[in-house]
């Protein structure tokens, strides 16, 4: 609702917001759904207090006529079932000077740190009207009011609450009324300035979560081994999965901790079956050792690192992009590895997806880093486009007797020697973490060792990346690049950038590891300085460009650390002040 | 498949072993091998893992598939194997500080989890391949250079604390005691879910003492219980030097189902679409 004065907007921003039990997260749930099949896109998250259960909860929604990928420095509307807590949302809902902050009458005033901005206020006696329903409740009938002042057809919101509770007809009937009171009581409110029309059918969209994306993507790579240790954010990645494997001939086991993880993946993956594990920060500290093993013993292998917060336990519930050191620079000794970054919800699916294909044909570890925004943001994204072709793993023949002895590390050109899958007749050979010869036997001597170093450099180093080692869009003497979920908020920025007249080209790369320089440096021809865009507190991306892809351009940075994502306003005021400097 | 023409011999291979001359580790590679020999089980359908150690060594000195991995992560590795891989026999081997320190908590879930593959711990009481410091298996009073006064800390029971974790088989052996040791090992392969076989593997380089191994221990001194309680009650009263099978108990094995396809990604994707 960037203009009030138009009569119709092409975003809004909405939040929900109430204290534990009160059913936000249901009613956010309900809004996003019916926004969605309504034909419109969207994207949720959501906020909860420091109880483990029960605290109070926000529902953060952006509808919009265009893909939306981040939400917008201001909120337009605010409305919540009670106050309690809620003021603990404070900055991460700032309103917009033309918000409306909703309420409960019997509540009292809103919280200041929402209506400082001049934010209009309005009360309903939503508890009352809910009490006037026998099996009502509040959040519903707040769900109504919403659905009617952004002006989301009825239907919609009706099926939507229906899709939900139709399985327990003695809460949808209820809920159905109360949506209804909801939406008769919007007539009441001053005008609202409603969305736009949607563009076009719901139909080929999907409504999906990123790490759901991510889990499918690993199905679609071929992945059917998963073993993980419990942790937010990357928690809901594998409850999806564990079903979802199942259903596909696969098998997920929760290891006793993230050292079991990784090692149970390494198992499987040496058994033939593609195998993943998905966590955070603080497991993928913890399977930094492994990971070296997996690289010595060219074992392949997927970690999914949904980052949080760090160090430490840091904020579990929020997004950073801290984990890049790590992930680059974490193992010991000379260990070439991947590590990729999906840039949006729908591109964790074909990212890691890609991850597999790679890890499979280069047989080695591959890192992917999304993080708590990507993975629990619920997005309407336009159907994925098919990702890279599925797991293809250079496998050893039997050999009969009399046969060449099988070389399992064998000094190819490519670096890439066959891998003898356990079952296989004539060429056991034992897989070593120890410095080995071509035939896997251990040796400390320095002809292999340097010769087994250049294997596994080679074989990552010649590899064709394609065009999807980084994400290309616009024109111009400047550049930002980025990666990860700042690509969202910087995609918007300089959409507005070029409505104003400023053109500034979007690098969003996607495979980090190995550096790709070159081919950097191409996309950044006739660029005469670039600013880096990543959200922690020291500049890893900065670093890593700096250290490894010796750019021809001057680099600035704009970085800030995690537990607030960037939105593009604050994105477009840094470019606009970097570009006359 | 079953092929009678193996003998011993074709479960080794021509890597020569760089274990010190009279280490108890080779007797449990002859062992392992007249064991495999026993079951007639094709080398290529069996895999030996491990980790880090002298003993953690044994992989590669079997014709065997072999994954020599990290310290202490070894029977995660065959867990992830063989949950992968249940058409596979899987063994996994290494040392009492493989398996009990660094990966003690990997053995008290291996347990827990009774995933149908074999433990077998070669038990020197000693970290040999670091050259000589106290195991949590090391007596109290045994001096090192780096615990010149003994760690002054008892020794952890093995067999009791696999006992208390769930494992389905338990025994041990003797290296000096091949023949034994090769039987006991078959049960253990043969008995489903997870079989913990204790072997007391000298090192004679970093705990010479051990060699009195051989008259210390008993044979068939342990007899199988099929109650915990009954087993329990003869493991602490054991001097460790009883060898034969303790218990063998009739937990179901984890053994998720694998392969059983009901769907295919695309078909996953439908729950997206709007
Ligand atoms: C993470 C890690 N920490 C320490 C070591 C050093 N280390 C190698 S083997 C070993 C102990 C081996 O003792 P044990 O498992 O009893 O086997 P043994 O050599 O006695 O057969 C240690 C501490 C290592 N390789 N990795
Ligand atoms: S140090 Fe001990 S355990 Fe290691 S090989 Fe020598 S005798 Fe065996």
């Amino acid at each position: 609702m960037t203009n009030p004065s138009n009569s119709a907007a092409t975003s809004v921003a909405i939040a929900l917001a109430g204290s534990g039990g009160a059913g936000i997260m249901t009613a956010g749930n309900m809004l996003l759904e019916a926004a969605a099949s309504a034909g419109y896109y969207a994207l949720m998250t959501r906020s909860s207090g420091p109880q483990i259960r029960g605290g109070e909860a926000a529902a953060m929604l952006r509808i919009a006529t265009h893909p939306v990928e981040c939400m917008p420095a201001g909120f337009d509307l605010l409305a919540a079932v009670d106050w309690e807590n809620v003021h603990r949302f404070g900055a991460e809902i700032p309103l917009g000077a033309g918000g409306l902050v909703l309420g409960d009458e019997a509540e009292g005033a809103p919280p200041a740190v929402f209506t400082a901005s001049g934010a209009a206020i309005a009360a309903l006696p939503l508890a009352a009207i809910a009490r006037g329903i026998p099996g009502g409740r509040p959040n519903m009938v707040l769900l109504g009011l919403v659905g009617a002042l952004l002006g989301l057809p009825e239907d919609a919101m009706h099926e939507a609450v229906s899709r939900t509770l139709g399985k327990r007809p003695a809460a949808l009937e209820p809920s159905l009324a109360a949506l209804a009171a909801g939406r008769s009581a919007a007539g009441s409110l001053q005008p609202f300035t409603p969305l736009a029309p949607p563009p076009g059918s719901a139909a080929g969209r999907w409504l999906i979560t990123g790490n759901e994306a991510a889990g499918l993507g690993a199905l679609q790579g071929g992945v059917r081994f998963v073993a993980a240790y419990p942790i937010t954010p990357a928690t809901e990645m594998l409850e999806w999965l564990s079903p979802s494997l199942e259903s596909v001939g696969g098998v997920l086991v929760q290891a006793e901790d993230e050292l079991a993880s990784i090692n149970m993946a390494i198992g499987a993956s040496y058994g033939g079956v593609p195998s993943l594990t998905a966590t955070s920060g603080p497991g993928l500290a913890l399977m930094l050792e492994s990971l070296g093993l997996a690289v010595a013993s060219e074992t392949p292998i997927v970690v999914v690192d949904i980052m949080r917060v760090g160090p430490s336990t840091g904020i579990p519930t929020k997004s950073e992009q801290g984990d890049l050191d790590i992930a680059l620079h974490g193992l010991h000794g000379d260990a070439p590895h991947l590590v990729l970054a999906p840039n949006g919800v729908g591109d964790a699916l074909a990212t890691t997806q890609w991850a597999v294909t790679l890890a499979e044909s280069l047989q080695c570890p591959a890192i992917v880093l999304s993080d708590q925004f990507l993975g629990q943001a619920r997005a309407v994204i336009d159907r994925p486009a098919a990702g890279a072709s599925p797991a293809a793993r250079d496998v050893a023949a039997a050999a009969a007797e009399g046969d060449a002895p099988y070389r399992r590390y064998a000094l190819t050109d490519s670096g890439i020697s066959p891998m003898a899958i356990p079952g296989t007749a004539g060429v056991t050979y034992t897989a070593d973490g120890l410095e080995h010869g071509e035939r896997g036997t251990p040796s400390s001597q320095f002809t292999d060792h340097a010769a087994q170093l250049d294997k596994r450099l080679r074989k990552l180093a010649d590899h064709d990346y394609g065009e999807r080692w980084a994400d290309l869009e616009g024109e111009g003497d400047l550049a930002v690049i980025t990666f990860g979920s700042c690509t969202g908020p910087l995609r918007e920025a300089l959409a507005l950038a070029y409505e104003r007249g400023l053109a500034v080209r979007l690098v969003s790369l996607r495979l980090l590891a190995p550096a790709q320089p070159a081919r950097l440096a191409a996309a950044l021809a006739g660029v005469r300085k670039a600013l880096v865009l990543e959200q922690n507190h020291s500049g890893q991306l900065l670093r890593h460009l700096k250290s490894s892809f010796d750019l021809p351009v001057p680099l600035a940075s704009l970085r800030k650390p995690g537990g607030q994502q960037f939105n593009a306003a604050e994105i477009l005021r840094h470019v606009v002040e970097w570009s006359a400097a | 498949m079953i092929d009678m023409t193996l003998t011993p011999a074709h479960y080794k291979s021509d890597v020569k072993p760089v274990w010190c001359p009279g280490c108890g580790d080779f007797g449990v590679l002859n062992a392992l091998a007249k064991a495999l020999a026993k079951l007639a089980l094709r080398p290529e359908d069996v895999a030996v893992v491990s980790g880090i150690g002298c003993s953690s060594r044994i992989p590669a000195y079997t014709s065997a598939y072999g994954f020599h991995g990290v310290h202490g992560r070894a029977l995660a590795v065959g867990t992830g194997l063989k949950v992968a891989r249940p058409d596979l026999t899987v063994v996994v081997t290494g040392g009492d500080g493989d398996g009990y320190s660094i990966g003690g908590n990997h053995f008290l879930h291996a347990c827990r989890r009774n995933v149908d593959l074999t433990y077998i711990v070669m038990d020197n009481r000693v970290y040999g391949m670091t050259k000589g410091q106290p195991s949590p298996t090391t007596e109290a009073d045994w001096t090192s250079k780096l615990m010149p006064q003994g760690t002054g800390l008892g020794e952890i029971k093995p067999m009791a604390i696999a006992l208390a974790a769930g494992a389905n088989f338990i025994a041990r052996g003797f290296t000096g005691d091949p023949n034994g040791l090769a039987d006991l090992i078959v049960s253990a392969v043969e008995h489903p879910g997870f079989s913990f076989v204790e072997v007391l593997s000298p090192c004679v380089t970093f705990r010479p003492e051990q060699r009195e191994w051989k008259k210390m221990v008993r044979g068939h001194a342990l007899a199988p219980a099929a109650d915990s309680v009954e087993a329990a009650t003869r493991i602490f009263a054991d001097d460790g030097m009883n060898l034969g099978v303790l218990y063998a108990g009739t937990r179901r094995p984890f053994a998720p189902p694998i392969g059983r396809a009901q769907r295919t990604p695309t078909d996953l994707e439908r729950r997206f679409a709007l």
